[in-house]
């Protein structure tokens, strides 16, 4: 185990600049998810760290040694890819063994079996052992190629999206089991996804990133409760925070200069009015325990969240009022 | 596997009728000179050119013991004061007034086709996996035009360069050897060895190796575990285009080779000439030569048809 620390590093494909100035310290033991979108330099961020890349400036340093000239050999990392998963010409014991088996390791064949053997029953998968990796469905593929990652105990462990193909249920199964896995090893994680709700989950601390450079770094609370910008604060929250100018509607409490406001849904009160009101209900989305309401005011929308045994219909007229909502100046940071 | 979703495009009866005699006339139109040239090498000399041609006949071993043998003709007298034939070839020539006098040069010619063939072969795919696997992963300076390079030396007609050829050949001592032949052989496939092993390799997803990089492996190690057994279709598809070339080649052969380092492709005209037209023994030679060829590309054929990544690779 051992803390990774990112000094300015900077990554450019030609002009592009896949990651910028990235300056960031994941502290032993701890699960930091990178959060952004497609494209954001996520796993170009991870590359460097693993030395897939070099990068154009900056030094990365893992377990307090300066590794930006290493190769990955030399890194002691395990990486679990986001496009691939396992080696198609081997059996899933072949694929697990794999990293034991490299010439600079050496370990005996008896050590290797027990170990894969003792991963597989964590992975549900003992069974398939010998399979060849190609007849194993998504997930159990995937669950594979994370027992990969684990089969040996590297000082660092770097996850692509490893759960960005499977389905939601067997998504939210794996992602129990990684912090549990993560929680059990002490293991110092860098996980990168666009998925928030993984980042609230899985994470110690979130790094939103975008367009390659890092725009804040915190717990899952602090992110979302203290975002920097509106950028960050759409990033989390679902429904999705409503961005609106700061004199649409009346608000308990504004920052001098505010010109945007963000409401998330527990910021917004929706009380039922007569015909003479601003707002009006477009539709109800009824979610089973929770229901959008989404409503339509002086040419906005806005989405708003109701008890499921909401008397509110379409074309239902409302009052809305916004309790302590966050507070955005003209270009977009957060002022309060 | 849904029926209904192909049922638009499913053939009808009578296409399929259309589509499978035409498979068969080609198949028949492929196959006939090959039955014809096994049906010639089990005939007599006579019954090989008798006309109308003979479809059923008396197979005969004729060919087979001319091919192989080089005889003398004798008098009936000087064959009738000789013990009785030993073997069944002794017994042929003899009724044909010869004696058997020894091995022709078939085997030690069809030998040097085995050394030859696989020997360049066995160089054009092992370069032109490195030489593929460097200009599909790495930043090669001018890679396109290099690449264009390569594939150009194929585009003159061998004939083209014959000249040239058989002068430096002669200059350097490399006529007539099995390791000029190797090496000609070798030069030629090449190319095509890079540009059909740089379109699988390409095919192999990077993050293979990364993987064992980053496991502990040297990149001369993933290429070995991983990206090698990969890319073992596209080997055998390359290996047996380079095998069918050097393995047919007739222009150079017959220009460089004569005697020690001859292929059987300049040699089996040859036997026509000595006495007479002697049909059955060129198409015995000619049988024979196809042998390994059909038994090699049936042996990699299993290799092709596998498509060993199929669905490996997350969409
Ligand atoms: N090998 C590469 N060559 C050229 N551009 C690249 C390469 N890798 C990434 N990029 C570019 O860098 C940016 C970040 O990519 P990436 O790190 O893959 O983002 P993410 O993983 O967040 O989706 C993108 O604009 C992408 O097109
Ligand atoms: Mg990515």
């Amino acid at each position: 185990m051992a803390e990774i620390r990112l000094e300015g590093v900077t990554k450019r494909f030609g002009r592009t600049a896949a990651v910028e100035d990235l300056s960031l310290t994941i502290a032993d033991g701890e699960f930091l998810v990178l959060l952004g979108p497609t494209g954001a330099g996520k796993t170009t961020a991870l590359r460097l760290v693993a030395g897939l890349e070099r990068p154009d400036a900056g030094r990365i340093a893992i377990g307090g040694r300066d590794v930006t000239a290493e190769p990955p050999a030399a890194r002691d990392v395990t990486f679990v890819f986001q496009q691939y998963s396992l080696y198609p010409h081997l059996s899933v014991y072949d694929n697990l063994a794999f990293p034991l088996r490299s010439p600079t390791r050496r370990v005996p064949e008896a050590e290797i079996e027990t170990t894969v053997r003792e991963l597989a029953r964590l992975l549900q998968i003992e069974d398939k052992l010998k399979n060849r990796a190609t007849q194993l469905s998504g997930g159990q593929m995937q669950r594979v190629a994370i027992g990969r990652a684990l089969v040996r105990r590297p000082s660092v462990y770097l996850m692509d999206e490893p759960l960005s193909s499977l389905d939601a249920k067997l998504r939210a199964d794996l992602r129990l089991e990684l912090k549990r896995i993560q929680v059990d090893l002490g293991a110092t994680i860098l996980y990168v996804t666009h998925d928030q709700i993984e980042a609230m989950t899985l994470a110690t601390r979130i790094g939103v990133i975008d367009r390659g450079r890092l725009v804040q770094v915190g717990s899952p609370r602090e992110i979302y409760e203290q975002p920097v910008d509106t950028y960050v604060a759409q990033r989390l929250g679902q429904p999705a925070i409503n961005l609106l100018p700061a004199d649409l509607l009346p608000a308990n409490r504004l920052a001098a200069g505010t010109r945007t406001v963000g409401a998330r849904t527990e910021h917004i009160r929706v009380t039922p009015a007569d015909g003479q009101a601003r707002g009006r209900v477009k539709w109800v989305e009824h979610l089973g325990d929770q229901s959008h309401l989404h409503i339509a005011l002086d040419g906005h929308s806005l989405v708003a969240l109701v008890d499921p045994d909401t008397a509110l219909e379409r074309d239902a007229a409302v009052d809305i009022t916004l309790a302590d909502p966050l507070c955005f100046d003209a270009a977009g940071r957060r002022i309060g | 596997m849904s029926t209904s979703a192909h049922s638009v495009v499913e053939p009808t009866g009578r296409t399929k009728a259309i589509a499978g005699s035409l498979v068969i006339a080609y198949a028949l139109i492929t196959m006939l000179p090959l039955v014809w040239i096994f049906l010639t090498a089990l005939k007599t000399p006579p019954d090989s050119i008798s006309y109308p041609p003979k479809i059923v006949f008396t197979p005969s071993l004729e060919g087979f013991c001319n091919l192989f043998t080089t005889r003398s003709r004798q008098t009936e007298d000087y064959i009738k004061s000789l013990p009785p034939a030993s073997g069944t070839c002794e017994q042929i020539a003899r009724a044909r007034n010869m004696v058997v006098a020894g091995p022709s040069n078939y085997v030690p010619r069809f030998w040097n086709s085995v050394v030859i063939a696989f020997g360049s072969t066995f160089f054009a795919v092992a370069l032109g996996t490195m030489a593929a696997y460097g200009f599909s992963r790495f930043r090669v300076p001018l890679a396109d035009d290099l690449l264009f390079f390569i594939l150009s030396t194929r585009m003159m007609p061998p004939i083209a360069v014959a000249i040239p050829i058989y002068l430096m050949y002669r200059e350097l001592g490399l006529s007539d050897t099995k390791f000029g032949m190797i090496l000609l052989y070798t030069a030629v496939n090449v190319s095509l060895a890079v540009w059909l092993l740089k379109g699988f390799i390409d095919e192999i997803p990077r993050e293979y190796e990364e993987a064992a990089m980053i496991d502990g492996y040297t990149r001369l190690q993933a290429f070995r575990k991983v990206v090698l057994p990969q890319a073992a279709t596209g080997i055998a598809a390359t290996a047996i285009f380079c095998m069918i070339f050097a393995w047919n080649e007739y222009a150079f052969a017959v220009l460089l080779t004569s005697g020690e380092a001859q292929t059987a492709p300049p040699f089996i005209p040859i036997i026509i000439g000595e006495g007479g037209q002697d049909w059955p023994a060129v198409a015995a030679g000619t049988a024979i030569f196809l042998v390994p060829i059909v038994v090699f590309t049936v042996l990699l054929r299993k290799h092709l048809l596998r498509g060993i990544t199929f669905g490996a690779v997350r969409k």
